[in-house]
């Protein structure tokens, strides 16, 4: 087993992409993933990664670099935030559509304008149709061992697709946290080396990336893009059951907290999560049934597990850290799509959504209680007051 | 036409030279006239056009193959010609 330390997010992050020991790291700057990079350039430039590293001059830059050296056959990553990732946006896109497997922290960060530097979800939720893999984590550990996974998820022969990994900027990303590594050896079995298809770089059998497809294929291609979508949930589980073997750590497509036999709960993502389980045990105490479900797996989103998951309860509050002005919560519009699959069988609790915590704003565990609460009064009869609500907001 | 299950991932396109199938000449507005008597061989013309469209025999320029040239009329751009006339002049299509 691997050592017990105290890190930040970001240095944990670092060493999982310095265990994975990638051919090309192309990089730009950007706060609160700034650290990562920095670190990543110090194991470059102490020689312990064989990476070659490319400072690009933006970050439409660093992931044009990342899928050029994907295409050439290369382990690529790159890593980033909120309006580094909106600068990457076109590129995203052309990563997924031509199955490259960049991996990519995403240190979850609030989109401009008002320029803000902390941790919402905006970024992340934003790139949802990218046709990128998300998993997201609640802690460092959690970001570390996604990291690890993420490598054999995307680089997984039926898949070959972009996967970011997401965490809370600031709150996870430079908070000091109890986490364990693996041992470096231990990680780099567990990936195991790159295997590269339709390498560019080999010259012997020469090809072309990104053709022009036009009417008569591109509706096809999307299908196709589809369909290896499709096969992701099942590689995850076995990426996830094989990591546990080495990790003692199990995860699923999303973890499921005192839901079994709850009556209310919550769905909510990252840290924020961990906040909402001390609460969830308080309410416990008192004899309140509620539980909770953290999304881990959201691109491709696992809707059949998580509407079983959840049909049994009598209500349920959707917490989003974004919001889609004009609509419900992003986490919020894929929850009811789950439920509404569970319309035929009957089974469908009352659903609310809460957006808390934009830009960083703190989610405190009187606001994980003022909604559990209301949840436990809709549980008992109460009327739904409103289907969509700020919390943590001064009226 | 293919079925999407029989497409490679990626839109990779595994075999080399198959855009010699797409012939692109269709598009032209403008089409190069070679002038042999201004030609001084240079090549300028081979080396600029971007779809290989200028053919060259024995190290020679010969003329143009009309089936893959646009008529972006770079060549005609580069061409220094001899004595002030160019060897390569552009020409509206259909004239």
């Amino acid at each position: 087993m691997g050592k017990i330390v105290a890190v930040t997010g970001n240095e944990a992050v670092a060493n999982a992409l310095r265990q994975a020991d990638p051919d090309v790291c192309s990089l730009y700057p950007i706060t609160p993933q700034t650290d990562i990079v920095q670190r990543f350039s110090s194991f470059v430039s102490n020689g312990v990664v064989k990476t070659e590293l490319l400072n690009a001059e933006s970050e439409h830059s660093a992931m044009s670099a990342a899928i050029g050296a994907a295409a050439a056959g290369g382990r690529v990553i790159t890593a980033t935030s909120s309006q580094g990732m909106a600068l990457m946006w076109e590129m995203l896109h052309i990563a997924s559509g031509m199955n490259l497997p960049i991996i990519m922290p995403l240190v979850n960060r609030a989109l401009s304008a008002p320029l803000n530097i902390h941790g919402d979800h905006s970024d992340g939720m934003g790139a949802r149709d990218t046709g990128w893999i998300q998993l997201w984590s609640e802690s460092a550990q959690e970001a570390y061992d996604n990291t690890i996974m993420a490598f054999r998820i995307g680089e997984h022969m039926d898949i070959r697709l972009p996967v970011m990994v997401c965490m809370d900027g600031f709150i996870v990303s430079h908070s000091i946290a109890r986490m364990e590594y693996l041992e470096d050896e231990e990680v780099k079995n567990f990936i195991g080396p790159y295997a590269p298809k339709n390498p560019l770089l080999d010259i012997e059998h020469p090809k072309s990336f990104g053709p022009l497809i036009l009417t008569d294929l591109y509706h096809e291609y999307k299908r196709l893009q589809h369909e290896i979508m499709g096969r992701v949930k099942g590689v995850a589980l076995k990426v996830s059951d094989e990591f546990a073997k080495i990790s003692g750590r199990k995860y699923g497509l999303f973890e499921a907290y005192r839901l079994e036999d709850a009556e209310i709960a919550l769905v909510i993502l990252n840290s924020a999560a961990g906040t909402s389980k001390d609460v969830v045990d308080e309410l416990r105490d008192k004899g309140i049934k509620a539980g909770l479900l953290k999304p881990r797996l959201f691109r491709p989103f696992p809707y059949e597990e998580v509407g079983e998951a959840l049909a049994h309860l009598k209500a349920v509050c959707v917490m989003d850290r974004a919001d889609s002005f004009g609509g419900y919560g992003p986490m919020f519009m894929e929850i009811s799509s789950a439920m509404y699959q569970n319309v035929g069988t009957g089974r469908k609790p009352k659903l609310i959504n809460k957006i808390y915590g934009l830009g960083g704003r703190d989610y405190m565990p009187h606001d994980a209680r003022q909604v559990l609460l209301e949840l436990h009064e809709i549980a008992g009869g109460a009327p739904v007051r409103v289907v969509k609500e700020y919390i943590g907001v001064r009226e | 036409m293919k079925k999407w299950t029989e497409l490679v991932p990626g839109a990779v396109v595994l075999e080399a030279g198959s855009s010699a199938r797409f012939k692109t000449g269709s598009w032209r507005t403008f089409k190069p006239r070679w002038v042999p008597e201004n030609c001084i061989q240079c090549l300028m013309c081979w080396l600029y056009c971007p779809d290989m469209a200028v053919k060259v025999v024995d190290g020679k320029m010969t003329g143009f193959d009309y089936d893959y040239c646009k008529g972006c009329g770079v060549c005609a751009k580069e061409c220094p010609g001899k004595q002030g006339k160019k060897a390569i002049v552009m020409e509206p299509e259909g004239k």
